[in-house]
């Protein structure tokens, strides 16, 4: 009984950091609904992310800190589905490039077949070789001529593919697109966490750590050089949007009178409006995800799934297919972060390959799910919530710490100069220190797993 | 003729750099690997040690310019060194003293070390950037070349030049005294030697009367020495950037994984598979092969097998391919 009080009671307080961050501009708090609307649709991107990682970890013990690549994937379907198709890109090179593509898929699966097929031996290891490496020229041969094709196209302005968007020149009128694009970025994700499944998942847990963090550095490497999938560093802007734009919504008059009647001018109407959409698209999304991993985590497969993460031998003697529910689990979470990121993508109505930080997209979803509460789904998407409340408002907070510790000196004194410009680098210090304090005095976290 | 250029033109961009970027990596992978042998978990906060260390190396040598103190042809920064070590050793030990020590006494799963020192990680990249910013910092002084392309052609009268830095010769002459008191230090030492047969058989050498305090915080020192020194070597040779040294995990940790977790000799082994293996791949060897193919052969493509951007992908690749064959690594590593 105690307990759910405390949940209670934790719920309300992180409902309240939020509700003050709009109401009033006491303190650190900026009395913006906007921004307040704003922290809380990314909260609930991070909040989902949290639960594919502790779908992953809490529930199989599965050590993953590529959370970044899926994310930056999902950004990609977003890009890919969402965005009109690039005039004559398919013909200048576009099925040039999918047929390199599937030339290189075809030489390292029959790679694996003759690892499998050939007798043991040299002979095997060095025909394998000499295979992959004509394999690959060839690939490159094709591949380099199709790429060359498609980025010759306007380089300024397109230069790639684009997306499958049939709109042409009015596709911003396909808004939704972009919502079909997070189950596709979800698709994309669990692929290639089932091609990183298939080789990492049987190593132990340290291992398939770095192997997954050199995934996800790979992912982002490829989406900053292959200008033809979605123009590399150039970025891909003006996505389209599933809410109507601010524009719009102003020059409708029957917006402009509701608006009236509820006492807002019109601009400030506009912006909470299409904030308010985003928040209630993705509130929808995570709402869906949480009773799903609720019910998985309460059916006879999630006992089944801690019994394997609390003792594997024992799971694997009872006939259990450990390294085959792993597999599953790892796919599962990882679509589940790349929806995040399509959704995310969809949000920022950008995709800048640039912007995909370790830090921000991976280790920060480890601190939720740890302060969170490891184990349990609720303790996971509070945890996304409270962080990132965290994460944004910890600028503020370090400015204000800044100027009361500063207040008796000059305004040039050294000391104060020091303090305002560390002020800025305060949110790694502070994210690193509340993950520590929370293993060491509350290693089950803020809703511990029942 | 033609065949000494190539080989010039090969040593130039292929031999060089990777000998200068490998001696770097080996340094960072030792540190990984004595952690991993003693402590046994993974540490993610390396890199981030490496930052710090190179940072208070680059302010005390900043220091020292201040009061007119130079190194004479060789760096500044050589100076400030054993500074940066200390600082370095104070903060690591602070670091056991608070964070580490209480999870190794409740002897908790590796895997929750390896959480707690991303933890640390964020705490130590924090102070990076308290101390230093995030700017890009080239710190070298001193002699720029040992041999430069002009004295080099001039000496030999071959068409192609070949360089090297003076901070190219400074990072293997380093590598080199460091790993030879490194290993003085395990194989001949008292120390060293209960540092060893504590990697080796934990349960046998408490029996035997090892204090493991003591080889704890011996190894902290030593890792605190090796990554300050990686860290000053590979700034020196290239410039210093705190995300930079985050990013350097991957290739370490890829070294000392392909070399064997746990064993110093194989961490050394793979930084150099590593750096080699990133270097040609990625080199475009249009020069080289120019020099060697009679003209009509003659590659008009760059043949360079990868972009630059890829190198992640180098050494991510040798590290799968290696855990899928081998997954005690190249030399024989621990495996838990």
């Amino acid at each position: 009984m105690t307990l759910t009080y405390r949940n209670a009671f934790l719920v309300l307080f992180v409902a309240s950091l939020y509700i003050l961050e709009g109401a009033t501009d006491f303190w650190i708090f900026s009395g913006s609904w906007d921004s307040s609307l704003k922290m809380l649709s990314f909260a609930l991107i991070g909040a989902i992310m949290a639960l594919g990682v502790n779908l992953q970890w809490g529930f199989a013990g599965l050590f993953n800190i590529g959370v970044m690549g899926f994310v930056a994937l999902g950004g990609l379907a977003t890009v890919l589905v969402s965005m009109p198709t690039t005039p004559g890109a398919w013909s200048a090179g576009g099925w040039t490039i999918l047929m390199g593509l599937i030339l290189g898929a075809v030489t390292i699966v029959t790679a694996v077949f003759m690892l499998r097929w050939l007798p043991k031996g040299r002979m095997r290891t060095w025909l394998t070789i000499a295979f992959l490496v004509l394999g690959f020229f060839a690939f490159r041969a094709v591949f380099d001529y199709g790429v060359a094709g498609v980025e010759a196209i306007n380089p300024a302005a397109t230069g790639y593919l684009g997306g499958l968007n049939w709109g042409g020149e009015n596709y911003k009128d396909y808004g939704w697109l972009t919502i079909v694009a997070w189950p596709v970025g979800g698709l994309l994700a669990a692929g290639a966490a089932w091609i990183i499944g298939k080789t990492a998942l049987g190593l132990r847990s340290d291992y398939l750590a770095i192997a997954t963090l050199g995934i996800a550095e790979i992912i982002i490497a490829v989406m900053k050089n292959e200008d033809w999938l979605a123009r590399g560093v150039k970025n891909v802007n003006g996505l389209p949007r599933p809410v109507p734009y601010e524009i719009d919504l102003q020059n409708d008059p029957g917006f402009v009178e509701k608006a009236a009647s509820y006492g807002l001018d019109p601009v400030t109407a506009s912006t909470l409006y299409t904030k308010m959409g985003y928040v209630i698209l993705f509130t929808i999304v995570l709402v869906i995800l949480l009773w799903l991993a609720q019910r998985a985590l309460n059916s006879p497969w999630g006992r089944m799934m801690r019994a394997i993460r609390d003792n594997e031998t024992a799971a694997e003697a009872m006939g259990k297919n450990v390294t085959a529910r792993h597999l599953q689990i790892f796919i599962l979470g990882s679509a589940i972060c790349g929806i995040a990121g399509a959704m995310m993508t969809t949000l920022d109505s950008q995709l800048t390959p640039t912007s995909y930080q370790p830090l921000r997209f991976t280790f920060l979803i480890w601190v939720m799910v740890i302060v969170g509460g490891s184990g349990n789904n609720f303790g996971a998407v509070l945890g996304g919530f409270l962080i990132w409340w965290l994460w944004v408002m910890v600028e503020p907070l370090g400015q204000w710490i800044a100027e009361v510790t500063t207040s008796g000196f000059a305004v040039d004194h050294w000391f104060r100069i020091r303090m305002e410009d560390a002020a800025a680098h305060f949110r790694l210090f502070t994210m690193g220190l509340v993950l520590l304090l929370v293993l060491r005095f509350s290693p089950r976290g803020l809703m511990p797993e029942k | 003729m033609d065949f000494l250029n190539a080989l010039v033109a090969l040593t130039n961009y292929v031999i060089v750099p990777g000998m200068a970027y490998g001696a770097q990596l080996a340094l960072g992978a030792l540190g990984v690997t004595l952690i991993y042998g003693i402590l046994r978990f993974s540490n993610f906060a390396h890199g981030d040690t490496m930052a710090f260390g190179t940072a208070m190396t680059i302010m005390v040598t900043n220091g020292l310019l201040a009061l007119g103190i130079t190194f004479g042809p060789l760096p500044t920064a050589l100076l400030a060194l054993p500074f940066g070590i200390i600082l370095t050793c104070l903060l690591v030990l602070g670091t056991d003293r608070l964070v580490y020590r209480f999870y190794r006494k409740q002897k908790a799963a590796p895997v929750i070390l390896v959480i707690v020192s991303m933890g640390v990680m964020f705490i130590m990249n924090g102070i990076v950037r308290f101390t230093i910013g995030v700017r890009d910092i080239q710190f070298a002084d001193g002699e720029r070349f040992i041999i430069s392309v002009r004295t080099f052609k001039e000496m030999t009268g071959l068409q192609e030049g070949l360089a090297i830095k003076a901070t190219q010769g400074i990072t293997v002459g380093v590598a080199v005294i460091v790993v030879a008191m490194l290993f003085w230090f395990l194989n001949k030492t008292r120390t060293g030697k209960s540092m060893r047969a504590f990697s080796d058989n934990e349960d046998l050498a408490l029996l035997s009367g090892i204090n493991p305090e003591k080889v704890v915080m011996v190894t902290w020192m030593i890792v605190a020495a090796l990554a300050t020194t990686a860290g000053v070597l590979y700034g020196l040779d290239k410039s210093f950037k705190a995300f930079t040294y985050f990013q350097l995990l991957l290739p370490i940790f890829a070294s000392a994984i392909v070399g064997g977790l746990g064993n110093p000799l194989g961490a050394i082994a793979g930084g150099f598979v590593i750096a080699f293996s990133e270097v040609t791949v990625t080199y475009a060897f249009k020069k080289v092969l120019g020099y060697l193919l009679p003209e009509s052969l003659e590659p008009s493509s760059l043949v360079q097998l990868l972009s630059t951007d890829y190198k992640f992908a180098v050494s991510f690749s040798i590290l799968i391919i290696v855990l899928l064959f081998k997954p005690t690594g190249l030399f024989k590593g621990q495996s838990v």
